[in-house]
């Protein structure tokens, strides 16, 4: 009887919060992403700002013209970084009849919502979804797990790696590889020999060094290592507190090197290290405040001045603004929200991004094609970073060719 | 030679940076036989406090009023919270701290934002004292080192020296004897926990600024730190001490150690590589595990010791 | 009754343990039908489809349940707090993972039902590893141990590739190997039916267990060490066998697991995991075997539901926690069980009132609780997110002083109003109690 009552009591919690926690109805007058990010927990800045961004520029499409005529509208989940969370969250966005669902931050997520997608629309053909990748990187995204329904909009390792590899200076002799221990950080140290070896067979490897993810807290002894293998450049790939300290105890030893880093520019990481890293830190980007002032474009610096006005870091995300971008003109041809559609739409698409470079959607694995960046952390800029006082200079400009990479993706097509 | 010495001295920093730590935690185990699993969440604080008063007072400033800061939301804990979960047992005691630890992180996000805070290092610090080997070492990290020296040996002559240190002593180990002889044992418990997290609030005010201050920061140290104080062991200052300086040097040489298991073997002419699971565990440098060796370490003093290094207590 | 030969007495004996039978099975037949009837209650009858969001949390909470459950034979029963149980949990989900792809090979030909079997039996092998060295302690050592074993677990999953595929985990398909019921667990409905099944077996399997010699002893062993001792039982071997049991219904669930969501990650070994399952098992009640699974659901709505409204849900799931330790540490089932002496007595009506009176102060402590956490939450992070802070329609300005107001009156005016109900309440308490008599007939 106590039991009873017991099981009584819980299920009525339960259905009491899951009875407030049911979501509305898919309305007819906005087109619903659903964008499943971290938003609690030690993530949660990269889901923040990703979704500043990503709100700003869905208000810049709106006001342009919407998909037929509708506005975006962006409905938020948050998956506390672990990829069962953000299946339960699909489940909710196709529960809606959402037609399009968006994952920025973790490689693990990514595997995991590919995975579920390509399951759900097989088994449920009358609801397909699309899955827009906003931010998983691990180049085995579109090859060896490539789907027909997963497109990605920023650049994979692979093409990082290019630009990164190509753009070292031709004083650098030998270099010292430090990444994280886990997926992404071995992907980048693959890619990152495998391009070295073709651009660059002059440059020697001094080491190839691995750290556990976000375990070390005093780098001292790597900055000896690293000082006394000679090396110019500093090639890592880390970025939270394992790029923040690293640099600092770099900077504090003394030591005289290039940190030649891939993920330098994202969120935090300039104001943590603050002022250390002038002339010295560079990384690989798909875009920076300054690109307008020295291409000389006008309409993209209004775009970053008017972001400038509201918020205190860097706008990182342009490919988001070319992703909406294709959606709609997307949206448009197919007419519909139609999952197969939209997708036949989008792939191939041309599509100029905010410098007005061409980026095209390739056909074989989804991936969106664009050019890199690689700059500088220096003094003389227009625009700074984060209030710092230092902003981003290029150094060199990868072009579309050079990042057209070859793919192992085979895609299974749907057979309507 | 030169890898020796250097490795030697940053181990020996690192040491006494995990013992600033460390420190207060050990006392906080030792009076309640239970972590504090807060602990992290409180140096966080303190370095969030003294990133708001150096922004505007002063970094000496901070350096005061964060610890009382921290001391006195110590002593608001013990008092409004755990005296009330000291009657459920030890284990009532450790989720109670552990809860607080979820809100805390929360509550940092909300009011501070989610982003790193620029603390730095005050301009005064901010130089070289010598180099060793071609490598400068940063006035600061001295700084550090006297701080944390400076706090092992305060919380020694109070403990030892002080008639205060006498009761908290004998309050450690006998508290109702204590009490049946008319002292206050919950203000001295109050008196404890809240020192305890004074000292935390000072490691974060020396610390937050040269380990970024995020409101990750608690994630990030609260395991290591947990480690030190249960290897060192209940009851003892000096055993955390030796504890800290121990998986310092220890984390300290591994990453200048090239080696691996295999490697080991490889003279004997085994060759025991191979694209298998075992193979990829054996072919692992020891570099690449440094930061686990800590658990490694307790793990194995724990099954041989449960009272940790220098315990004077069971748990 | 001197005589109990009698055939109209056998007779009615033979009823009676029928009878008590019936009885004891009463709850677990009431479970069940809950469980199985649960998603009827969502479906959406408008366009004859199920709700596959709440059925993926009714999934989550099936597994939890098993989980916490495990948790508990060592927390609740032994008195041994595991920092690392997630290890098994996850262990078992990697198993089960490869034996699928296995099994899609054609070289592992086990039916979909038995996998969790397969997970569980991976898990007991792991637990008796890590049991091997962890049991030799006990309490804070025990603890510190199992903790450093989940942070090395964890990080050996994110590190090796072959057997825990490094950062993106190991993808599976459950379709992948045949059904015994020829089921092909498409829909996510079969599935969360399987789970029900499971969660019953196991559930059956650890109460059984409290009922052993084995599960008695463990008790023993918890509660007076020393004398076990003496009675010639090795506590050593005590604790081992539970915690090896223990991770075997551990490894049940991460099968589970791995089935419903056909992708196992690091996540599924880590700390915040094990975390979740000392939360769930302490806010349901530890001392009863009931506890953990109430506090499994609950906490699991929480933690999809409310998120999917707040992203300030880990300051409720905290505070929860708090007030629960501080003020209940038996639990939820504690709670509930204290009640047990009055309702045997029919006292319980008398606490009807002092109830009612207490529900209108705790609502607006716990409203403006909310309403404060909220808006402050909004202050800050949502509104530079571009989010709109509605509360029942009205959109009220946070930058003025009324909305601060209201809230601050609504807490403080609750939470002293509630104080005085409180005590009103302990006194009515302790008198109904007091009138049960000394030994209170509990």
């Amino acid at each position: 009887m106590l039991k009873r009552a017991l099981r009584a009591a819980g299920l009525a919690a339960a259905c009491g919060v899951a009875f407030w926690g049911q979501p509305s109805r898919a309305g007819d007058d906005t087109i619903k992403i659903g964008y499943i990010d971290p938003f609690s927990g030690p993530n949660a800045a990269g889901g923040d700002a990703i979704l500043k961004q990503l709100q700003f520029i869905v208000d810049y499409i709106d006001n342009k013209g919407g998909p037929l005529g509708k506005k975006f509208e962006l409905v938020t989940f948050d998956d506390k970084q672990q990829p069962a969370e953000a299946l339960i969250a699909l489940k909710s966005i196709t529960d809606q009849h959402i037609p399009f669902v968006m994952s920025c931050v973790g490689s693990n997520i990514g595997a995991a919502l590919i995975n579920a997608v390509n399951k759900h629309n097989e088994r449920n053909p009358d609801n397909r979804v699309l899955l827009l990748n906003c931010g998983q990187l691990a180049t085995e995204l579109t090859n060896e797990q490539c789907s027909f329904w997963h497109f990605r909009f920023p650049g994979n390792v692979a093409m990082r790696a290019v630009g990164r590899i190509k753009s070292l200076p031709k004083t650098v002799k030998t270099v010292y590889l430090l990444n994280q221990d886990y997926l992404f950080g071995q992907s980048i140290e693959h890619d990152t020999k495998k391009y070295l070896a073709e651009y660059r067979p002059d440059i020697k490897i001094a080491a190839d060094e691995f750290i556990p993810l976000m375990q070390v807290k005093d780098f001292t002894p790597y900055i000896a290592k690293i000082k006394a293998s000679g090396a110019q450049s500093l090639l890592t790939s880390n970025y939270g507190p394992d790029l923040n300290l690293l640099i600092k105890a770099g900077v504090d030893s003394g030591l005289n090197i290039r940190y030649d880093t891939y993920l330098g520019h994202t969120i935090g990481a300039v104001r943590a290290i603050d002022g250390y890293g002038d002339g010295r830190l560079t990384s690989v980007m798909e875009d920076h405040e300054n690109i307008p002032v020295e291409e000389h474009n006008a309409e993209a610096e209004e775009f970053f001045k008017k972001w400038r006005a509201t918020h205190d870091f860097m706008f990182f995300y342009v490919p988001g603004l070319t992703q909406f971008e294709m959606m709609t003109r997307a949206i448009n041809t197919a007419g519909s929200t139609d999952a197969v559609k939209v997708a036949l739409a989008l792939e191939g698409m041309h599509q100029k991004d905010l410098f007005g470079a061409d980026n095209i959607m390739r056909k074989e694995d989804h991936q969106l094609l664009m050019p890199y960046y690689e700059a500088v952390l220096t003094k003389n800029v227009k625009y700074d970073v984060e209030k710092t006082g230092l902003g981003w200079k290029t150094e060199y400009k990868t072009t579309v060719a050079d990042e057209t990479l070859p793919t192992t993706c085979k895609m299974k097509r749907p057979a309507s | 030679m030169q890898i020796l010495l250097g490795s030697l001295l940053n181990g020996l920093i690192y040491g006494m940076l995990l013992f600033m730590l460390a420190s207060g935690l050990t006392l906080i185990f030792s009076m309640m036989g239970v972590l504090n699993f807060a602990h992290a969440s409180i140096y966080m604080l303190g370095a969030y406090f003294a990133y708001d008063v150096s922004r505007y007072i002063s970094f000496w400033a901070g350096l005061i009023i964060a610890p009382l800061a921290c001391g006195l939301i110590g002593a608001a804990i013990e008092v409004w919270g755990l005296r009330r979960c000291h009657r459920s047992g030890h284990a009532a005691e450790l989720l109670f701290t552990f809860g607080l630890v979820f809100i805390i992180q929360r509550l940092v996000m909300m009011v501070w934002g989610t982003l790193p805070v620029p603390y730095q290092v005050p301009g005064s610090l901010n130089f070289t004292l010598f180099a060793l080997y071609g490598q400068n070492f940063p006035a600061y990290r001295g700084f550090m080192l006297l701080v944390s020296a400076g706090m092992l040996l305060t919380t020694w002559l109070v403990l030892k020296k002080t008639r205060i240190g006498l009761i908290i002593q004998a309050a450690l180990t006998h508290p109702n004897m204590v009490a049946a002889l008319g002292h206050d044992v919950p203000l001295v418990f109050t008196i404890v926990f809240a020192g305890g997290c004074a000292l935390a609030g000072l490691a974060g005010v020396i610390g937050g600024n040269y380990f970024t201050t995020d409101s990750g920061m608690a994630d990030a140290l609260g395991p290591i730190v947990f480690v030190v104080v249960v290897f060192g062991g209940l009851g003892s200052l000096v055993g955390c001490f030796i504890a800290s300086i121990t998986m310092g040097l220890v984390q300290t040489f591994a990453v200048t150690a090239n080696g691996s298991i295999s490697s080991l073997f490889a003279p004997l002419g085994f060759d025991l590589g191979g694209d298998t699971l075992l193979g990829e565990i054996l072919t692992l440098p020891i570099a690449r595990i440094g930061p686990l060796l800590p658990y490694i370490l307790m793990i194995l003093i724990l099954f041989f010791r449960p009272r940790g290094l220098m315990g004077t207590r069971d748990a | 009754m001197s005589d109990a030969t009698r055939p109209r007495d056998s007779a009615l004996i033979a009823n009676r343990r029928r009878f008590q039978g019936l009885r004891a099975a009463s709850p677990w037949l009431a479970v069940l039908a809950v469980a199985v009837l649960l998603p009827w209650l969502f479906y959406d009858y408008a366009h004859g489809r199920q709700n596959s969001f709440m059925i993926s949390m009714f999934s989550q909470m099936g597994m939890m349940v098993i989980f916490a459950l495990a948790f508990n034979m060592l927390m609740g029963e032994a008195g041994l707090m595991s920092f690392g149980h997630a290890a098994f949990f996850g262990f078992g989900g990697y198993c089960v993972a490869h034996f699928l792809n296995a099994a899609a090979e054609g070289d592992f030909p086990v039916p979909l039902e038995l996998m969790p079997l397969a997970a569980g039996l991976s898990g007991l092998a792991l637990a008796i590893v890590f049991g091997s060295l962890a049991t030799k302690q006990r309490s804070t050592a025990f603890a510190m141990i199992t903790f450093g074993i989940g942070q090395l677990m964890a990080t050996a999953a994110l590190m090796f590739q072959h057997f825990f595929g490094g950062e993106s985990g190991v993808s599976t398909d459950r379709q992948s190997t045949y059904s015994l019921l020829g089921i092909d667990y498409a829909q996510g409905l079969e599935v969360y039916y399987l789970i029900v099944a499971w969660a019953l077996i196991a559930a059956l399997g650890m109460h059984y267990l409290t009922g052993t010699p084995l599960g008695r002893m463990v008790n023993a062993c918890r509660d007076n060490h020393e004398r076990a001792q003496f009675m010639g039982y090795n506590p050593r071997m005590v604790r081992f066998l539970q915690f090896a049991l223990s991770g075997f219904f551990a490894g049940t669930g991460g099968g589970l697991y791995a089935i419903t969501y056909e992708i196992v990650t690091y996540d599924a070994v880590n700390l915040p995991l094990s975390g979740n399952a000392l939360l769930m098992a302490y806010i349901g009640g530890v001392g009863t075997f009931t506890g953990p699974v109430l506090g499994a659901v609950l906490i699991t709505a929480m933690q999809s539901g409310v998120s999917l409204m707040s992203n300030s849900w880990v300051i409720y799931v905290g505070t929860l926690f708090i007030v629960m330790v501080t003020f209940a540490p038996a639990g939820l089932t504690g709670i509930i069980k204290a009640h047990a002496p009055l309702a045997r007595a029919g006292r319980l009506g008398r606490l009807v009132v002092p109830y009612l009176r207490l529900t209108t102060p705790g609502l607006m402590v716990v409203l403006g609780f909310v309403c404060l956490v909220e808006m402050l939450s909004f202050l800050t992070i949502g509104a530079a997110e571009g989010k709109k802070f509605n509360v029942l329609g009205l959109s009220p300005d946070l930058h003025a002083s009324p909305p601060w107001l209201i809230v601050a009156a609504c807490l403080s005016i609750g939470a002293i109003w509630l104080r005085r109900e409180a005590r009103l309440f302990h006194r009515v308490w302790d008198t109904l109690m007091a009138d049960l008599g000394p030994a209170g007939n509990r």
